[in-house]
């Protein structure tokens, strides 16, 4: 449509477009800037070039974080992804109860990650906690330091999350089944087809494009968490379940090195933009087919 | 046969959920219960599971030793006035977007739509220090203007619009009303469905929220809930799990009351966005 006023689409965008300039493009600017400058926020900045990132590839710091942040998140996503399959699969169902469990399911995920935090820091709790308990109590022996112990921290984080964003993966796993038609499995079963051989060759396939949603949604969000980590172990033991977006609040508020921190999350949004890439790569090459 | 091994099948799936529901909403039900425990009892028998004299004293602790409604007002002002920003912002936006045609369309939206791959998570380095140096740290404001636009909002709200037709917004021209009148009164109600949905996800995740106020906060000033809860688990000597516990209710129940309220609009939400930032 022809606006009634020339000017008038202009002004409609002008607040929208003025707040994304200042709050997203110039300060995605100023963070490549600052990343080749050494600054404690309080004497003027240095420019020291691309000293930042060649002393976070040097430390291995980068590649340290990277790992650990990859670990943690593919964890998440399989862990999350399986579970809410395998929920949809069990709660596709007609009934109050079933309703119900989809609901307390899906509760977990809208509850804040500072609730589910301090709820499992306190479970996990090695001598007070109630898993400690029920590991005594079957066991006889004493509960492994969950949160304590490098070895383990980082996977009693990542089930944490599970936990949390599960509802996630099941709300979209149950409206792909709802495409599933029902016709299909009929004939199958009429064929004398098992109900893992149906799973198998009929749901499993045409639930694909959902799959690959949650799990591409599920890895770039995950890659950017902070809270659970902030509030359960703080990036430790000895650095275990130090993510990305940990590692860079650490350097700017604790180390107060805006610099190093600016390089940090220019290589971390980069990581960020390839995992896009691929995602829309993946969906365009899949419709493609 | 057949029959008797289908009905056994039944049994299990009930079973199953059984233990579904156990293992999502005992963290909720031990939260509660932890919280109505005296400290000795707390000492004394951690893991036992009823309280064997049930008290508020929790409770009256975070009360006495938080104030708490300042950080609650703190809160809702901020999801709040978030919330409706991103709406009046986006409606405008969306329209011109979706209804007007003029130079430079395409490269606006453009824009828009490639702020959604910039999460605050890389952003807030910056924007931190942009926000430091006018004097913004501490405030409300500081906690609000920089998520004052939602670039997903925008593009669910042109979206939406796409499929009114154009003569309906014709007939009201020519009626004589303004494009302000067009866009706040005919379309937002409309829209309504789509609006509810982007408020509520909003408002939610804001109110959750642990990692703009935690950046952007240093005294209690506008300090919010869920980072004022945190910290009562981090000033804690020893274990004092019944008042971090009894913090943690006052937290989630407002969430969760929404969530009952309102669970088809977030689900709605959530399908077409998905978790985090």
């Amino acid at each position: 449509m022809k606006p009634s006023r020339a000017s008038d689409p202009y002004w409609m965008l002008l607040p929208t477009l003025l707040l994304l300039l200042v709050f997203f493009v110039f300060p995605l600017a100023l963070l490549v800037k600052h990343s080749f400058f050494s600054w404690d926020l309080l004497t003027p900045a240095r420019f020291v070039g691309v000293e930042n990132y060649r002393s976070l590839l040097r430390s291995g710091e980068l590649w340290q974080t990277f790992r650990t942040t990859l670990s943690m998140s593919s964890a998440v996503v399989f862990g999350s992804m399986m579970a809410g399959l395998g929920l949809a699969l069990l709660l596709d169902r007609p009934g109050r109860w079933a309703a119900f469990v989809r609901s307390a399911v899906f509760s977990a995920y809208v509850v804040s990650w500072v609730s589910v935090g301090l709820l499992f820091l306190w479970l996990l709790d090695a001598d007070s906690g109630v898993l400690a308990g029920v590991f005594r109590f079957f066991a006889h022996g004493r509960a492994p330091r969950w949160l304590s112990d490098p070895a383990l921290a980082p996977w009693a984080v990542a089930a944490v999350t599970i936990w949390k964003i599960t509802g996630y993966a099941l709300v979209l796993f149950l409206a792909g089944l709802q495409d599933v038609p029902q016709s299909i499995l009929e004939a199958a079963e009429l064929d004398g087809a098992s109900p893992a051989q149906r799973l198998a060759s009929i749901t499993w396939p045409l639930l694909r494009p959902t799959t690959l949603f949650v799990a591409t949604t599920s890895l770039i969000s995950s890659f950017q968490l902070f809270d659970v980590v902030r509030v359960m172990t703080q990036g430790g033991p000895v650095r275990s379940t130090t993510v990305f977006v940990y590692a860079i609040y650490e350097q700017l508020f604790l180390d107060l090195r805006v610099g190093r921190a600016s390089a940090e999350a220019v290589a971390f949004f980069g990581i960020l933009l390839l995992l896009t890439g691929a995602q829309f790569w993946l969906f365009r090459s899949r419709e493609g087919a | 046969m057949k029959r008797a091994s289908s009905r056994a099948l039944g049994w299990l799936g009930q079973g199953a959920l059984g233990v579904v529901a156990l293992v999502w909403l005992f963290p909720y039900l031990w939260m509660g219960l932890t919280s109505l425990k005296p400290l000795a009892e707390l000492i004394s028998s951690p893991t036992a599971l009823w309280p064997e004299q049930p008290t508020f004293a929790a409770y009256r602790e975070v009360f006495r030793s938080l104030p708490l409604l300042r950080y609650f007002v703190n809160t809702s002002v901020m999801a709040l006035g978030i919330a409706a920003l991103q709406i009046l912002l986006a409606l405008p936006a969306g329209y011109a977007l979706a209804k007007l045609r003029f130079r430079g369309q395409r490269w606006a939206f453009g824009l828009i739509v490639a702020t959604l791959l910039v999460p605050a998570q890389v952003r807030f380095v910056p924007v931190f220090s942009l926000l430091a140096g006018v004097g913004l740290v501490n405030t409300l404001s500081g906690l609000i203007l920089p998520f004052g636009v939602s670039a997903l909002g925008t593009f669910l709200v042109r979206q939406a619009l796409l499929s009114v037709p154009d003569a309906q917004i014709e007939a009201a021209r020519i009626d004589g009303a303004s494009e302000l009148y067009i866009v706040y009164r005919l379309l937002a109600p409309l829209l309504k469905p789509t609006l509810i949905s982007f408020f509520l996800f909003s408002f939610v995740s804001h109110w959750n929220d642990y990692f703009w106020p935690l950046v952007l906060t240093t005294d209690e000033h506008a300090r919010t809930l869920p980072l004022a809860i945190a910290l009562l688990r981090e000033q804690g000597t020893g274990v004092r799990w019944h008042v971090v516990m009894a913090g943690n209710v006052i937290l989630s129940l407002p969430a969760l009351a929404v969530f009952a309220a309102a669970q088809r609009h977030l689900l709605r939400a959530v399908t077409v966005r998905g978790f985090g930032g």
